[in-house]
């Protein structure tokens, strides 16, 4: 199964990469995850790839070969669509962050990016930040939208408990759990 | 139970295992988390030098008197410690020493893309490159023990893909290596012409075995698939390779990079009708394939530039194409990395932007003052080139244009090689203007301490380097210390400084936005008093927008750090209740 992370640096998706490595290899998979790190993390797009099955080789995803793309913004989830296996699915924060192309007035932003990609691809769209929020901490996006991926997969709920646990620090567990069931539970 | 892991954290794994007591680094991506998860075991001393030649010399020093050691740098790295590198290639080792290297093709964080591997051929030092985190760790092992058998240093050849993909890792105990005895070897370990003379000898006969060894070992693996297609690659090629060509090829994967064996590739060419070298970058199998009479097709199918993928591969070995995929039927806008939300160097950059200075500028974070909207930036080479390549241009075009001049230099960089070139100025009666932005870290490469900061790796408390008395004992006279948030005092003091016939420095100090010691509270609101005049989009923060009516502030960017009141001319910018 191959999983796309992408989102703007800064939004934890590093984090969300490793929580889903960390599922998966307790469920036997070999695994591979490939991270971006340094000057791309600054504000710029960032891709994670992360691989699981019998057997992987190449750490990166090619396009149209990805099962999900787990999009942290929307402008990204649009910039990684051609890499969508056909008949995968799209689970797309509706978050929008301007590119600084965008800031400067050099481009606009595109409109309507989720009916456009709806017309081509599977989408499943979430305020992933509303329930950050709601759950208690405006950085656990990355954890909603896990939960929403983790719903589209056939590991088991409680193994994504156990991987979330050892992965966020003590004080954020308790909005991280909420934060992980309101994606889980969505819909 | 098997670990997922970097293959950077699985090298440092391999260095411990394998009994390593010293490591010495500049941090340099994508090669920082080999040192910084060195730091994790105890057994280890460790430290961030002043750069890579000053590394590498430790970890020299650390070999000779018997102690197992690395140094770890990205590939420009290498270039600037390649001065000690080359005669320690004469001397040999006493304690194992190994040199991790690691690629940046596609250029994901670098100033270039080259090939380190011309620097093994170049400096007669084997190189090994694994293709996964496993393979790291165990090349690793493996790397100390030929070090020590056949008194060589080795370098460990990493690629960005390499060392930042995670995979399964089984971890060992660490071997219990005692230090080698020390003993005065004066025709091994002082390379005047005389002993050197007789060392070069040693190192054409190691070379010469390492050949033989090239052949026999088993770290460059023939897989025979029955096919008429051979694929000769090594590393993350290996990896491309395999996932897109399966069992459909027989396969020969170097693990060994340099000396290349001959007869190996020459058996494993002779069952197949076509042979494909794959290799990121530079041709070097394939010109060393041509030069033993091996036919082989290479450069001209794959590509010079970048990085490979298995669809590239597939494409030019089996001639399939790509995936069918959903298109963008638009042009959309780039994202390229940009400055934090709050950071320091914005400041410094709208003023000297504003004053239309022309800006030597280095490596680091303040990169990106090259970017929209500033675009301050000038000019960027190496580490350290911001000052001397500054008195270059001063010597070029004369006085007025010195009055228009300042170089950027971030802490770390400038300890890392930019007080040879504040030497220079002084030394040579140029008059230029320095500005140490002076973050309090090493920013780019996720934080790492440095001399500037008075803690060492390991987060204990140190003599802290002080910028402004090394600049004066320089001889520099006019010092002068400034925060890039105060931009109008900030604009003044650099006036004054490219205005005088005397060097200067011009210490930017405020620490990182990222540091966690920096708590900036509360987010930046606009009122009524807003003319869109857009002044504030000058700063190209990443949190202020204009949405075409309004300019607005994205509170999931902002950071509350209140540059934008101090260049708002309306006083329309207040912090939210």
């Amino acid at each position: 199964m191959n999983i796309m992370i992408v989102g703007v640096g800064g939004q934890g998706t590093l984090l969300a990469s490793r929580i889903l490595g960390n599922t998966v290899i307790s469920e036997g998979y070999d695994v591979k995850v490939s991270e971006v790190h340094g000057m791309s993390q600054r504000g710029g797009s960032v891709v994670t790839y992360v691989k699981f099955g019998e057997k992987v080789y190449s750490p990166i995803i090619d396009k149209g070969e990805a099962d999900i793309i787990l999009a942290f913004e929307m402008l990204e989830a649009y910039r990684a669509m051609p890499y969508l296996k056909k008949g995968g699915k799209m689970i797309v924060n509706s978050q929008k962050i301007d590119p600084m192309p965008v800031i400067t007035g050099a481009m606009n932003y595109p409109e309507n990016i989720l009916e456009k990609m709806e017309q081509k691809i599977d989408v499943i769209s979430v305020d992933a930040l509303k329930l950050a929020i709601e759950a208690g901490n405006m950085k656990a996006v990355n954890v909603v939208l896990i939960g929403l991926m983790a719903k589209n997969t056939n590991i088991s709920y409680e193994k994504w408990i156990e991987t979330i646990k050892t992965s966020v620090p003590e004080k954020f567990l308790d909005a991280n759990l909420k934060a992980f069931d309101l994606g889980y539970n969505l819909k | 139970m098997k670990k997922l892991m970097l293959g950077n954290a699985a090298v440092a794994r391999g260095a411990y295992e394998a009994g390593v007591s010293v490591v010495a680094s500049y941090p340099g991506t994508p090669s920082t988390e080999i040192t910084e998860n060195i730091v994790k075991y105890d057994e280890i001393y460790a430290e961030w030098s002043p750069n890579e030649k000053v590394a590498a010399e430790v970890a020299i020093g650390a070999s000779i008197a018997g102690a197992r050691s690395m140094s770890c740098m990205k590939h420009v790295g290498l270039n600037v410690m390649a001065d000690p590198v080359f005669t320690v290639s004469y001397t040999g080792v006493n304690g194992g020493l190994v040199f991790c290297v690691a690629d940046d093709p596609g250029m994901h964080s670098s100033q270039n893309e080259q090939d380190s591997r011309h620097y093994a051929e170049a400096s007669k030092i084997m190189m090994l490159e694994p293709s996964d985190s496993s393979e790291c760790k165990e090349f690793t092992k493996l790397a100390y023990k030929l070090s020590e058998e056949y008194d060589t240093p080795v370098f460990l050849r990493l690629s960005t893909r390499v060392s930042h993909s995670q995979s399964l890792v089984e971890e060992c105990e660490r071997e219990n290596v005692e230090l080698k005895p020390y003993e005065k070897n004066i025709g091994k370990y002082v390379m005047m012409p005389g002993n050197a003379i007789k060392r070069h000898v040693d190192v054409e006969n190691r070379i010469a075995a390492l050949k033989e060894y090239a052949e026999i070992s088993d770290i460059n693996e023939i897989e025979d698939n029955n096919s008429k297609i051979g694929v000769i690659t090594s590393g993350i090629s290996y990896m491309y390779s395999k996932e897109a060509l399966g069992d459909k090829v027989n396969y020969l994967k170097l693990g060994m990079v340099y000396p290349l064996p001959v007869k190996k590739i020459q058996e494993f060419a002779k069952n197949c009708d076509k042979v494909y070298v794959v290799e990121e970058l530079d041709p070097v199998f394939e010109k060393h394939c041509k030069s033993i009479g091996v036919d082989v097709i290479g450069k001209d199918v794959f590509t010079l530039l970048g990085e490979y993928t298995p669809t590239m591969i597939k494409n030019a070995v089996l001639g399939e194409t790509a995936n069918e995929c959903a298109l963008i039927d638009e042009t959309i806008p780039v994202r390229p990395p940009v400055m934090c939300a709050g950071c320091p160097h914005r400041g410094t950059f709208y003023v000297l932007k504003k004053l239309g200075l022309v800006v030597s500028g280095d490596i680091g974070c303040y990169t990106l003052g090259a970017v929209a909207p500033l675009q301050s930036v000038d000019t960027t080479i190496c580490m350290g080139a911001s000052v001397s390549a500054a008195h270059g241009m001063s010597k070029a075009r004369g006085k007025e244009f010195n009055k228009k001049l300042v170089s950027v230099i971030g802490d770390s960089t400038f300890m890392h090689s930019g007080i040879t070139g504040l030497v220079d100025i002084v030394y040579n009666k140029g008059n230029n203007t320095v500005i140490i932005l002076d973050n309090s870290i090493t920013g780019m490469t996720g934080h790492q301490d440095n001399p500037t900061t008075g803690y060492t790796i390991r987060g204990e408390e140190t003599v802290q380097v002080n910028l402004v008395s090394l600049c004066k004992s320089i001889g520099v006279k006019n010092v002068v210390v400034a925060d890039p948030f105060d931009v109008k005092n900030f604009e003044k003091v650099v006036k004054e400084e490219v205005e005088k016939d005397e060097p200067s420095v011009i210490i930017a100090q405020r620490p990182c936005a990222l540091l966690k010691s920096v708590k900036y509270t509360g987010k930046c609101k606009i009122n009524d008093n807003c003319k869109k005049c857009k002044m504030c989009l000058k700063l190209g923060c990443p949190a202020i927008s204009f949405d075409g009516e309004n300019i607005k502030i994205d509170k999931t960017q902002c950071n509350g750090c209140g540059l934008c009141f101090n260049v708002c001319p309306f006083g329309a910018m207040e912090k939210e209740e």
